[in-house]
């Protein structure tokens, strides 16, 4: 039935063939997606669900300050709060494609462009507190939505770059991303089961950093592990990677700020 | 940042819960940055809790607790006035935050 149903789909629309495309290329099924949150323990699932344990509502309450203060500027509420530019939801469709530059932009660089262009505010740098604070307040007003980003058009060659770079063999290793989370996720990995690497958690709290991070500090690590060399913080090709990461995770509720191990 | 948990009112006789959170790094002084020096220790040591000025609650922290530490732990509400939170670190400074509890 359901298969009867997309065939009818992917036959009337083109976008239905191409949402089958994504599927395939994501190397999951998408009655397998499976939140990073399933891989958890029991303990550290209690952490996330519990709004008060979660460390990262520190960083969400730190963000939500920093929103509504107007540092010698309109403060970002002034804009964003009640009004048609309203935030809510918003993080679950980035990254996205700027459309003054053309250039993609996650929420982090959006935060930035938006204090340089109508708050005239220098930018922050990319995983201090105040600009992780501000990522994670945007990103909460999101949870429980589900990922969809948008990757046609302008974004289209974003979404291929970040696609390759999670199935290029890299490092010391010689390890693509896809080797751990597409074809062996689920099985362990010494004491950790491999999760399918999907990024909704993030901005998050991860127990083994002891601290609040972005995404692109979660691929820093995931690079360091398999032997390669980082890229810096904010990089394009990690951005990329984020936008691959959303679309692949397409469906999945935004769980920011998620805990981790 | 500092998060409480704590209801405003209560019954005389009235067992409260109590969630206190404060964000601090807690650097056990054993690990090592990238350049293999030693990060230096960093802990906050100890932390009181007073209802109406008397203490109900005190606790001794080691580097072996985990950063941002969270604490949980009960009050009976008696009379109103206000209940204070503050940490110290091992340098002797102190955060603290002060909720009203009113009780009828």
């Amino acid at each position: 039935m359901r298969l009867a149903g997309a065939l009818a789909l992917a036959c009337l629309t083109a976008c239905g063939q191409a949402d089958d495309a994504y599927a395939k290329q994501s190397g999951l099924a998408p009655e397998d997606l499976k939140s990073g949150y399933d891989f958890l323990q029991a303990e550290t699932q209690a952490l996330q669900d519990d709004d008060f344990a979660n460390p990262g509502f520190l960083w969400v309450d730190k963000g939500d300050a920093l929103f509504h203060a107007s540092e010698g500027a309109p403060s970002c509420a002034s804009c964003h709060d009640g009004t048609d530019q309203d935030l809510t939801r918003a993080a679950a469709h980035y990254p996205k494609v700027d459309d003054l530059s053309g250039r993609l932009v996650n929420l982090e660089g959006r935060i930035n462009l938006c204090r340089e262009r109508h708050q005239d505010l220098p930018s922050l740098e990319y995983e201090s507190e105040a600009l992780l604070g501000l990522t994670a307040y945007v990103a909460s007003l999101a949870r429980g939505e589900p990922m969809s980003v948008d990757v046609s058009g302008d974004a289209e060659k974003y979404y291929e770059a970040g696609r390759d770079y999670f199935f290029l063999r890299k490092g010391q290793f010689n390890l693509a991303c896809s080797q751990c989370h597409n074809d062996n996720w689920g099985k362990n990995l010494r004491g950790d089961t491999i999760s399918q690497g999907h990024g909704t958690a993030f901005p998050g709290y991860r127990l083994e950093w002891q601290d609040f991070g972005s995404l692109h500090r979660r691929l820093r690590d995931c690079d360091a592990g398999i032997r390669a060399e980082p890229l810096p913080y904010g990089s394009d090709t990690y951005t990329a990677v984020e936008l691959y990461l959303a679309k692949r995770a397409e469906g999945l509720p935004m769980e920011s700020p998620g805990v981790r191990r | 940042m500092i998060r409480i948990s704590i209801p405003d009112t209560a019954k005389a006789g009235e067992i409260l819960d109590i969630k206190a959170m404060i964000q601090h790094p807690m650097e056990t002084g054993y690990r090592r940055n990238g350049k293999g020096q030693v990060i230096p220790r960093d802990i906050i040591t100890s932390f009181e809790c007073t209802y109406g000025g008397v203490i109900v609650f005190k606790a001794g922290f080691q580097p072996g607790i985990a950063a941002n530490p969270f604490l949980s732990f009960c009050l009976r509400a008696a009379q109103s006035g206000p209940i204070e939170f503050k940490w110290t670190d091992q340098r002797g400074e102190t955060w603290s935050e002060t909720r009203e509890l009113t009780v009828s």
